[in-house]
């Protein structure tokens, strides 16, 4: 994708993006989230808020969660970007992509790709939280459906999962 | 949603910032973490002509410890929260990165940039004015270095001038001295309605010896309590009168606005509450 050169103030921005290298061309303004849907072509990061309040373009930076509406693209250059669409291996389901499944972790499925790059950083750091620990790490990312309970379920159950995986 | 044109300028260096913030003036914003000019230029309600972005300028990215506690402008507050250096010498600072907004928030929040953002709800103002804190500005006329207290003026308002913080410095924690800070917010993450941080040195015969109560989210700036400061000094931090007495004084000395989250009539007693709290919890154990 953008094969093409950047013209006036455009400029190439070079990452890797889910272990692979991209390559996109951003106006200083395009914000990193419409860089990633709309350059690099992945639309599993959504669009919410675009003000840093819902968590939906929650993506990973350099391995630290970040809202990808809150940074230019511009400001990526040369970073290392994990997407949901790197979460699972192959065409399978992550573990936590496994427990919202099964615990009821989703409805419409807006707000989701934010909860769970968040709760797989969440369960990196932290394999095995409490409630209010998920409560708290969560708190940032807002869902509209389905009242966070099974949510946190989900990140429990996946929890439970990954310790007797390690 | 989206931000309007602007020029963009990655600083590779402290001056670089410096002399293009002074080429350009009141049309540059000084770009950190993003997590305040961002949402504002999304909304529009900021429109910088230029954009410094300062996330590659590595001098402003250190934490030192010697007499004093050196905290670069750049730091991540997720870094600072974890760092063994700010937990050894300013603990209170480590708590109240906490309350900042949520983990994806403080991991690219910088301490510099919430400071020069100088919200009246924010934690580290309050708690850079409770601890004596010097904020460092450097501009083209050179470095000079503001105490906390005379650096925040009003809403989103401080004392600098064309200048870019470069960082903060903390006093080291002394034996004896101790500090809190603790904070109501309608969720977690939320901007809090109102803060308290207190810094109180205990004497030897275990009464209050020296007490700085400061409070976010009453006033444009942090707010010193000075009465309740007065009237804690000499008695005892367990003792439930001498609280008391505290928590009425910021009642009547705090004069906060209402607005749709909260009243001027609620946000006066969750003032007074949260300084008598931050009192129990810097008392020494």
């Amino acid at each position: 994708m953008s094969a093409r050169a950047p013209s006036g103030e455009e400029r190439v921005v070079q990452l890797v993006v889910n272990g692979e290298k991209r390559r996109g061309i951003a106006e200083p303004r395009l914000l990193l989230v419409d860089f990633i849907r709309h350059e690099l072509g992945l639309r599993g990061t959504h669009v919410g808020c675009e003000h840093g309040v819902c968590g939906a373009c929650t993506i990973r930076l350099d391995g630290e969660i970040v809202r990808s509406c809150l940074m230019f693209a511009v400001q990526a250059d040369g970073a290392t970007l994990e997407t949901v669409e790197g979460l699972a291996p192959g065409d399978g389901l992550h573990p936590i992509q496994q427990a919202f499944r099964e615990k009821h972790g989703l409805q419409c499925g807006f707000c989701t790709p934010g909860f769970l790059l968040t709760a797989q950083t969440l369960l990196e750091e932290n394999p095995d939280p409490t409630e209010y620990e998920i409560r708290e790490y969560l708190s940032g990312n807002v869902c509209r459906c389905t009242g966070y309970v099974g949510i946190v379920d989900a990140v429990h159950e996946a929890a439970r999962v990954m310790r007797t995986q390690a | 949603m989206k931000p309007a044109r602007f020029e963009y300028v990655a600083a590779e260096s402290a001056d670089e910032a410096v002399s293009v913030l002074a080429e350009h003036g009141h049309d540059a914003a000084l770009l950190a973490g993003g997590q305040s000019l961002v949402p504002l230029m999304n909304m529009r309600m900021a429109r910088p002509g230029v954009v410094i972005d300062l996330n590659r300028v590595r001098e402003l990215d250190t934490i030192r410890l010697d007499g004093v506690l050196e905290v670069g402008a750049l730091v991540r507050q997720a870094r600072a929260q974890r760092a063994p250096e700010v937990a050894e010498a300013a603990p209170i600072v480590v708590s109240a990165i906490g309350q900042i907004g949520h983990p994806a928030i403080r991991s690219r929040g910088t301490i510099g940039g919430n400071v020069a953002h100088a919200d009246a709800s924010s934690e580290l103002p309050a708690v850079l004015v409770a601890l004596g804190a010097e904020i460092v500005a450097r501009g083209a006329g050179g470095t000079r270095s503001i105490p906390a207290e005379a650096f925040f003026v009003t809403h989103f308002t401080t004392a600098l001038s064309g200048e870019l913080l470069t960082h903060v410095r903390i006093p080291r924690a002394e034996p004896g001295v101790s500090a809190a800070f603790v904070e109501v917010a309608r969720r977690h993450g939320d901007f809090a309605l109102v803060g308290a941080a207190a810094r109180v040195r205990v004497g030897a015969d275990g009464t209050c010896a020296e007490a700085r109560l400061v409070l976010s989210g009453v006033a444009g700036a942090p707010f010193r309590a000075a009465r309740a400061e007065e009237a804690i000094v000499g008695r005892r931090l367990d003792d439930a009168s001498a609280l008391a007495d505290v928590e009425r004084l910021v009642r009547d000395e705090v004069s906060p606005t209402s607005d749709v989250h909260a009243t001027a009539a609620y946000r006066k007693r969750v003032a007074g509450v949260l300084v008598r709290r931050s009192l129990e919890q810097a008392a020494p154990r």
